[in-house]
């Protein structure tokens, strides 16, 4: 819709899949757990480097619906997340909705004014 | 190797009705009217940011956050029901790379970043929700910003 708007897109991805059976218009594929589409936390040399070269496919990227995959590595030692990710028992346990409430509670407090 | 999410997501929420993936059988295209360094450029990821006191998501929930370009980091949090957000709590750029992308503004690897960023929380079963709800404000939003490129960060 947004291309249809007369606006370019470039949608990153950790799920080459899925990504070519939406057939996003532009996509850039870097193969990271969910949850570190643009690196790891507190790492900012390797988030500029991948969000440079993922906004460089903007002007390389000539055919729609093409994916170009980067070749960063998340760990070399360790492949292990790529089986045990997205299965049952993968995702933590999520704060409870009092936890939640708590939480949201203290932001609005810390912002009121 | 990829993960191949579709068979897995088939697998993890095997107690529910089998999700209906989105096959595209067309792309939409719009050419790159400017290099990317003379582009002024929106950032929107799915991965469930939100600013200062704005409220949480809930489920199915296809509303969006508007996030001010200069937010800094304290000020930004995750709620999101699809993914481990422990390390996006640590450092929203893992999935929202809002530093990165003002330091690329200012090295003029990008043209502008354009005022706000978005996020929206990714894990809404309804393709229809996002396609009909979200999608139209979010190109309001970039029409009237003039935007010259779209950036979509997952989570």
């Amino acid at each position: 819709m947004v291309e249809e708007a007369g606006i370019p897109t470039l949608c990153m991805t950790s799920a080459l899949d899925i990504t070519q059976s939406v057939k996003a218009p532009r996509a850039v594929f870097v193969n990271f757990p969910l949850g570190h589409q643009t690196g790891r936390p507190n790492d900012p040399a390797i988030q500029r480097q991948i969000v440079r070269d993922a906004l460089r496919a903007f002007e390389t990227i000539g055919t729609p619906g093409e994916i170009v995959q980067l070749p960063y590595v998340w760990d070399p030692n360790d492949r292990t997340w790529e089986t045990r990710d997205y299965t049952k028992g993968w995702m933590p346990e999520r704060p409870s909705r009092e936890a939640a409430d708590l939480a949201e509670a203290e932001r609005a407090a810390r912002y009121a004014k | 190797m990829p993960v191949a999410y579709i068979p897995r997501t088939r697998e993890l929420y095997s107690d529910f009705t089998p999700y209906r993936w989105v096959v595209n059988t067309t792309v939409p295209w719009t050419p790159l009217r400017k290099p990317i360094a003379q582009s002024k450029i929106a950032l929107m990821s799915s991965g469930g940011i939100m600013y200062r006191d704005q409220p949480r998501f809930h489920r199915e929930d296809a509303s969006y956050r508007r996030i001010p370009k200069d937010a800094a980091r304290e000020d930004l949090s995750v709620w999101h029901f699809g993914y481990p957000t422990a390390d996006a709590e640590k450092d929203p750029n893992c999935v929202f790379p809002l530093e990165r992308m003002r330091e690329l503004e200012a090295e003029h690897v990008i043209g502008e970043l354009s005022d706000p960023a978005f996020s929206f929380m990714g894990g809404v079963y309804s393709a229809r929700k996002i396609r009909d709800e979200l999608a139209p404000q979010i190109v309001d939003e970039l029409k009237r910003a003039h935007v010259d490129a779209f950036y979509l960060v997952p989570a």
